[in-house]
């Protein structure tokens, strides 16, 4: 187990380092700097601006003063709030979204595998095609279309919720749901098909000739069998939460990160989407390590030879 | 004459066929895309309008016998924005899967085919990408590009090819050591050939499964980012930017159509060509392969 864990730590940072590198290089060939006016600043002001920002240097050396002090969690200045680190304007941001996201994500597990379980129980009756129906609406729906119809029946309609802004924790119910759609219903579809391989397989025939009760053999031989593939897409959720939070946090008017990475897009904030996207990469990697790793834990039968292939 | 029948009704393409015919849903989405493309051509030459024309003694209307979606904040026909937004979803979803499918195809053919050292650090690669949030590298390389069309086909093309270079790099080590191709090459056939005349036509399946379920997914993220302001370009519109137009709080609350048709639209389009690749996915393979390795 200990080498496998290594050997996919090691990746993991090739990747996180390939990321960086890789939004620096995307950042550095943009054409047009983050200071470029309406009107052309002086020449003295202009290149007082780039050296106070590094700009001046060479790219070698550019990589390595945004590099090193990434190791300490440094993130570098923001380019278009004066003063302020990109690092510490995460802090203050991403927390709302935190909220908001593991709520959604917490939503379409406890709602998805129930419901993809009993789906593959009831395989092909009608209560099964109709959920299958609507899953396949869930995910071809998106979470902005999702989002606008929420808020318009939701808060301007019934007037149940807030339209915007996150100040009560009510106020995440609305943006969590607008979120979940999609992993829920894909989630649901999932949970279904992996059940149905399972509940096929000849152990399963064994456990009922056993004389144990559905519920029985459920619980105590499908489930961990069957529970591993919506385990590996733990990673894909995240970050389709990500994602999604970019648009729905700009619907529902709430100060966190997905909206602020889209503002910064437009301010040309570069060292701020350099920041988010590579907070979030490693966010995503992290948590693909730890997928990796409870997949080996929940299924002995891949560790030894997992660990040899990778 | 009847046994020639029977021999035909066997062929694999019939029985693909007739299973595809057979699914009610992937008949409709069919259907649906037929419709979409006819209106995305027709509709705007039809209306006498242009989508450039604003009415300025109707704006905001409700649909009405004049205005069938309604007009916008800027007096245009929604009925005709719409259509050219169709168009803009359509064109995305060609180009942009077309592209990947020239990438993916190549590069994992090039992976499956050649094997050992390359396979492992092109296959290393796609791991790599995979660890990614994909739709933040587009956002960054839409800033980098610049907002327009072109560049839409281009970040969605650059970005959605390793599904499908997994599934033809998958398949090409399968079949590269079958019996056909250890003929073809025990005649003299170069790679290239090989590759182009045996190989690829006995992964026709998957990827075009493949191919149908990229479509959906560069439509929504064509209209995402559009949505967000980074995807078309001005006087152009997309079903994202009208949606991002009618969500606007104050326009939820006196004209929720301008919202809802754009919303409509997008569902509908991604609704439809999910159908059809659930439908042919299921033809092609009744049981096997459903996306997963």
């Amino acid at each position: 187990m200990l080498p496998f864990i290594l050997k996919r730590l090691a990746t993991s940072v090739a990747v996180i380092w390939v990321i960086i590198t890789v939004t620096f290089v995307l950042m550095k060939v943009c054409p047009g700097g983050p200071f470029d006016r309406e009107r052309s600043l002086p020449e003295a002001v202009e290149k007082n601006i780039r050296a106070r920002y590094g700009l001046d240097q060479p790219l070698w050396r550019q990589y390595l003063a945004y590099v090193a002090p990434l190791l300490r969690g440094d993130l570098g200045p923001s380019y278009h709030y004066q003063g302020q680190s990109v690092a510490r304007l995460i802090r203050e941001k991403f927390p709302r979204s935190a909220l908001i996201g593991l709520l959604s994500i917490l939503l379409s597990i406890a709602i998805g595998v129930p419901a993809g379980i009993f789906c593959s129980i009831r395989q092909n009756r009608w209560n099964d095609r109709l959920t299958m129906l609507i899953t396949i609406v869930g995910v071809s729906v998106p979470s902005f279309v999702l989002a606008t119809l929420l808020q318009y029946f939701g808060a301007v309609r019934w007037g149940v919720f807030h339209a915007a802004g996150l100040i009560r924790w009510q106020d995440a119910v609305l943006p969590a749901l607008a979120l979940s759609v999609y992993s829920l219903a894909f989630i649901t579809r999932l949970t279904r098909s992996s059940f149905l391989d399972v509940l096929h397989d000849e152990w399963v025939r064994t456990a009922y000739a056993k004389g144990l009760t559905p519920l029985g053999v459920l619980v105590g031989h499908v489930l961990r069998n069957a529970i591993l593939p919506v385990v590996t897409y733990l990673g894909p959720l995240t970050a389709g939460v990500i994602t999604g939070s970019l648009v729905v946090e700009k619907i529902f008017s709430i100060p966190g990160l997905g909206e602020f990475f889209v503002t910064s897009v437009f301010s040309r904030d570069y060292t701020m989407i350099m920041g988010v996207t590579i907070f979030y990469s490693i966010l995503l990697v992290a948590l693909n390590f730890l997928v990796d790793i409870a997949y080996v834990w929940l299924d002995p039968r891949i560790s030894f030879e997992g660990a040899k292939a990778r | 004459m009847n046994e020639r029948r029977t021999e035909r009704a066997k062929s694999p393409g019939r029985l693909i066929a007739r299973r595809f015919l057979r699914n009610p849903a992937a008949v409709a989405g069919c259907a649906m895309i037929v419709a979409l493309v006819l209106y995305a051509l027709f509709a705007p030459a039809l209306s006498p309008r242009s989508y450039e024309d604003q009415d300025y003694d109707h704006i905001r209307e409700s649909p009405s016998r004049l205005f069938w979606f309604g007009t916008d904040d800027l007096g245009r026909d929604m009925f005709v924005l719409l259509a050219m937004g169709a168009r803009v979803s359509l064109e995305v979803g060609l180009f942009a899967s077309l592209i990947s499918l020239l990438i993916g195809v190549t590069y994992g053919a090039a992976s499956g085919w050649f094997g050992g050292r390359t396979d492992q650090l092109l296959m290393r690669i796609v791991d790599i990408l995979y660890g990614i949030p994909l739709l933040l590298i587009v956002v960054n390389l839409m800033v980098i590009l610049g907002s327009g069309l072109q560049n839409v086909f281009l970040a969605l093309g650059l970005v959605y090819w390793l599904d499908m270079a997994r599934i033809v790099r998958g398949q090409v080590l399968r079949l590269r050591s079958s019996d056909y191709v250890e003929a073809a090459r025990a005649l003299g056939v170069g790679h290239a050939r090989i590759l182009l005349r045996h190989l690829l036509p006995n992964t026709m399946g998957p990827i075009i499964v493949t191919l149908t379920l990229t479509i959906p997914s560069a439509i929504f993220t064509e209209a995402f980012l559009s949505y967000i302001g980074l995807g078309v370009a001005a006087p152009r519109e997309s079903w994202g930017t009208l949606a991002s137009a009618g969500a606007r709080l104050e326009f939820l609350r006196s004209s929720p159509y301008l919202a809802f048709f754009p919303a409509a639209a997008i569902s509908l389009a991604m609704l439809a060509f999910n159908f059809v690749g659930d439908g042919l996915r299921d033809a092609l393979d009744p049981r096997g392969w459903s996306g997963r390795e």
